[in-house]
């Protein structure tokens, strides 16, 4: 293809970043070829896309027209395209923007501790701020990342005015992570599976890893063999961590008996679903159990490479993964003979930009490729037809880890924990009202009472806990004694989703929190289908009438409309973005949450309190 | 030395229901060809925006859903392939209540008064009612500066349209995106389903996605090559030629006066098949069959916009 380019030409340190990325990913050999016209050779590159895009992001804090036009010749890409990627996502800008940006977390826990002062006082400075969606850094809530062209991202939670104001760079900053009890206050604690080396092991230190226990799972894995190996997941009726709870063994039987080749691996650590944090911690606290994870589902299905797809707002997550991954080549953990057991496995670290859809496999896969990431049309699957169209394995962070514990104690010893169907033990992130929040393991079955007060109790009197994050719903105190499982917490209406359970007093206002779900949906959308991208704004139109007491016709027309929309964008929209946007506002008005009138009880600081 | 015999695919016969009657279609269709080619009329009438003959399917508007036995949620008709004993129903509640909210939902958020009479008839029939989410916003003038992820957020008391400034830049033709529905098939026009060209993309992300170009620069410092094939399949309007536009404007555009001469074009070999759209003997437009083995309904600038070469207009003398 001929590509037409504007004139602009990308500054020398533009022009450095993008060769650099994409030298890097190519290696040199291919990389001599100083022409890549059209056909194989620049398809073949177009998966560089995002990381050419971070790349100059990343040096010098925006994409401008010459970069843009370096990035297509490079790649052969045309350049709308280019920029059609570009401006999908929230961290990159299109047009020139400080070298210092703020995105201040405004989610619904954040903003209920404190983080519009941050923003006030960030405006008052002149400091170039954007409000953002929830940083899964609930547990520490308010938070802010910092994104600096020239130098590391980082992020600083608690965060406060004075603290963003005075902070310097990102060494410093990881130091205030390093107390593991404040994200995973179990750390250290005996029996426990998925945060077992939390807290205990040093996350920069393969030794250290091996010294407690690394890697005995995948050499009992080589024992097994990869359909043993498969066996023991079926067995052990793990069932995906990431929202949809499918039958892992399935998933990986599937794709280990594809004839097509070549088969990959996808870890989805994009992790976005706001009062998130669960698969964070892992990753900040255990980094090399998920590489030796992803390296035993690749021997597994017969991946011999594996991409770990990061949200971009995981800057300390990423580093300690990056440095994990390089240590496991160097040590030969990772590579061409992993173990000298001859068989292939690499590990490609790639990073989000800012869009909570990319999490939706089929999105995600779109990303990784370079193009929107817009979700697929389905059927075909991934196990099908995934990456490039070929046969592909998708994980959740969380559900990678549990095969660690599965090879440890075997598929029927796995099973036995938990209750029913739902096997092994479960991370739940919990934050909001609460005395000490931050991400628990316990088995399946224990009741959302047991996991509060596991959690040092509820602070202030309970209204409602939001179970399974904005695309889950709400439970009201009477129903804590539900057990957490599939099937509990599916009999009262509600799911599990990834774990967040997000607790809220009598303080909390709600119909502010329903607002902020539906302006979260109405910005993650991606846009493509209709029930989704105009059905996620009338529901935050609609909420916003109602909220603020100036519902058009009657209460009962709104409700009308609402529900209209719930059942439109649950039947007929793409992915599971659409499905899921309207549930929270329909379980609240379900329950009664979004109540018409101020309620005495209340004091009246149910409905009006909500900015306009 | 025997030569095959080029017979064109066999393909095996699938029996499927619609809405209980068993029909069988060769395998490889998709249930929107099985509803036009078996089913009935009310059938074969099921709604499309964002399907063309000429393009593979987008499956982006969602008003062509079916029922499907055994799926949770609604399917895709235009893009969803028939498989041996599907069910399919095409008049339930549910299919009926989606297809009017996607419907409404466009048509309170997008001018849809020029995207053709099927569109008018369906609106009508499903009921839609696009005044009940308030009166529309005014033009918004940034749409193609927004970022993704952040938005204004509203009061409710205007429901946001797409309503922008048209975009005139260049000779051959307009784009009046207060008329767009993303249907993507203008992007996939100028890209991989025909002209692949890729002058255009959608940009920017839920409800503020565009149609771009790079840094959303004016048609002639884009890569366009003015094919038109972009405003051969849009289905609302958005993309007319000048002329077309400027008859409008003027109040002369008279389609009830049009006629359609079949000719060939004769600027280059190919052959291509042209449709004259003449109104009050002038050309007006000019199109090609969607179903012309040589053109798919493409074209290019020379059969597209040529025709102001071909007639003497008073006016152009
Ligand atoms: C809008 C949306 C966002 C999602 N985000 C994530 C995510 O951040 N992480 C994740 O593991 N799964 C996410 N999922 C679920 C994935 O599509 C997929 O089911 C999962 O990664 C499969 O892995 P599992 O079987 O191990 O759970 C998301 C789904 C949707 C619809
Ligand atoms: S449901 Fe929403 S996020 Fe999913 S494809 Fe449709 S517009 Fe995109
Ligand atoms: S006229 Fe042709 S080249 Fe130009 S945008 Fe339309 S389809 Fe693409
Ligand atoms: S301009 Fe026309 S063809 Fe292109 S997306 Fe919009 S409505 Fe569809
Ligand atoms: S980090 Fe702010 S709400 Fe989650
Ligand atoms: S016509 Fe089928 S999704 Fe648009």
């Amino acid at each position: 293809m001929d590509l037409r380019l504007s004139s602009a030409e990308p500054t020398a340190a533009e022009r450095n970043a993008v060769d650099n990325a994409v030298s890097r990913m190519l290696g040199a050999p291919s990389d001599s070829q100083p022409f890549l016209d059209a056909g194989h050779n620049a398809r073949g590159r177009r998966h560089l896309l995002l990381p050419a895009l971070h790349a100059v992001s990343d040096a010098v804090g925006w994409i401008s027209p010459g970069a843009l036009n370096h990035i297509a010749r490079r790649l052969s890409v045309p350049a709308a395209e280019v920029y059609g990627v570009a401006t999908f996502y929230a961290l990159f800008s299109t047009e020139p923007r400080a070298p210092r940006v703020v995105h201040v977390c405004d989610d619904i826990v954040c903003s209920a501790a404190g983080s519009e002062a941050i923003a006030t006082a960030l405006a008052a400075e002149d400091v170039c701020w954007l409000s953002s969606p929830c940083l899964g850094l609930c547990e520490r809530a308010p938070a802010v990342l910092h994104q600096r062209a020239g130098e590391p991202d980082f992020s600083q939670a608690p965060a406060s005015a004075a603290a963003v104001l005075a902070a310097t760079d990102a060494s410093r900053a990881d130091q205030v992570f390093a107390d593991p009890r404040v994200s995973a206050p179990q750390a250290g604690q005996a029996g426990l599976r998925l945060l077992r080396r939390v807290g205990v092991v040093d996350p920069t230190s393969l030794d250290d890893y091996r010294a407690h226990g690394g890697y005995s799972a995948l050499r009992r894995a080589i024992q097994l063999g990869p359909s043993r190996v498969i066996e023991e997941v079926r067995d052990s009726g793990l069932t995906g961590r990431g929202g949809a709870a499918f039958p892992t063994g399935v998933k990986w039987d599937g794709v280990a008996t594809a004839p097509q080749r070549p088969h990959y691996l996808i870890c989805n650590a994009d992790e976005s679903e706001p009062g998130t944090f669960k698969d964070r911690v892992l990753m900040e606290l255990d980094p090399f159990g998920l590489i030796e994870a992803m390296t035993i589902a690749g021997y597994a299905t017969g991946c011999e490479l594996g991409y770990l797809y990061i949200r971009g707002e995981y800057p300390l997550a990423t580093r300690r993964l990056q440095a994990a991954i390089e240590a496991a080549y160097r040590r030969g953990y990772l590579g061409p003979d992993v173990m000298g057991e001859g068989f292939a496995f690499d590990i490609e670290l790639r990073r989000g930009a800012g869009a909570y859809i990319c999490g939706e496999e089929t999105a995600l896969l779109n990303s990784i490729e370079g193009y929107r990431g817009e979700p697929r049309n389905k059927p075909p699957f991934p196990s099908v037809s995934g990456l490039f169209g070929k046969p592909t394995v998708i994980n959740n962070v969380e559900t990678l880890y549990n095969v660690l514990e599965i090879l440890q104690i075997g598929g029927p010893g796995f099973a036995e924990i938990g209750a029913g169907r739902s096997t092994g033990t479960k991370l739940f992130c919990v934050s909001g009202a609460i005395a000490v929040p931050g991400v628990y393991e316990v088995a399946f079955g224990a009741t959302l009472r047991e996991l509060l007060e596991l959690a040092g109790g509820v602070t202030g009197q309970l209204r409602a806990v939001l179970l399974g994050g904005a695309a889950g719903g709400f439970v009201l105190p009477s129903q804590l004694d539900t057990p957490l499982t599939l099937e509990g917490t599916r009999d009262i209406g509600a799911t599990l989703g990834s774990g967040v359970v997000l607790v809220l007093d009598t303080a909390a206002d709600i119909p502010a929190v329903l607002r902020r779900i539906a302006a979260f949906f109405r910005d993650e959308s991606c846009g493509q289908c209709v029930p989704c991208r105009v059905g996620t704004v009338r529901q935050e139109e609609a909420l916003a009438r109602l909220t603020r007491g100036a519902p058009r016709g009657s209460w009962e027309t709104e409700l009308a409309l609402l529900s209209d929309l719930a059942r439109v964008m649950q039947d007929a929209s793409i992915c599971g973005l659409g499905h899921t946007a309207p549930a929270a506002v329909q379980s609240a008005i379900a329950l009664g949450l979004l109540a018409v009138t101020p309620d005495p009880s209340r004091n009246g600081s149910t409905s009006g309190k909500v900015r306009p | 030395m025997t030569t095959p015999v080029m017979l064109g695919a066999i393909r095996r016969l699938m029996t499927i229901t619609l809405d209980g009657r068993e029909v069988r279609v060769p395998e490889g269709y998709t249930i929107l060809e099985a509803l036009h080619a078996a089913g009935d009329a009310t059938q074969a009438d099921t709604p499309t925006l964002c399907w063309a003959p000429n393009l593979n399917p987008v499956n982006a508007c969602r008003v062509c859903v079916v029922e499907l036995e055994g799926s949770r949620v609604l399917v895709p008709s235009c893009a969803r392939k028939v498989e041996n004993g599907m069910q399919v129903r095409t008049n339930t509640e549910r299919v009926r209540h989606s297809r009017r909210m996607v419907l409404e939902l466009l048509a309170s958020s997008v001018d849809l008064s020029q995207a053709g009479d099927d569109v008018q008839r369906w609106m009508a029939s499903y009921g839609v009612d696009p005044q009940r989410y308030g009166p529309p916003a005014n033009v918004a003038g940034d749409r193609d500066r927004r970022h993704a992820g952040h938005h204004h957020h509203p009061d409710g008391s205007t429901a946001e349209t797409v309503a922008q400034p048209i975009k005139i830049d260049n000779e051959l033709y307009v784009r009046d995106y207060s008329r767009c529905i993303m249907c993507y098939k203008c992007v996939k026009a100028c890209g991989t389903d025909a002209q692949f060209t890729f002058a255009i993309t959608a940009a920017g992300r839920g409800f503020d996605t565009r149609i771009a170009t790079e840094y959303n620069v004016e048609l002639p410092d884009s890569a366009c090559v003015y094919c038109g094939n972009c405003i051969g399949v849009c289905p609302t309007g958005a993309l007319k030629s000048v002329r077309e536009h400027e008859l409008r404007e003027s109040g002369q555009w008279d389609p009830a006066a049009e006629t359609i001469t079949t000719t060939i074009c004769s600027f280059c070999g190919v052959g291509c098949n042209l449709e004259l759209h003449v109104q009050h003997a002038q050309i007006v437009n000019v199109t090609s069959p969607s179903d012309h083995s040589v053109t798919h309904g493409h074209l290019c600038i020379k059969g597209r916009f040529g025709f102001q070469h071909v007639q003497n207009l008073p006016d152009q003398a």
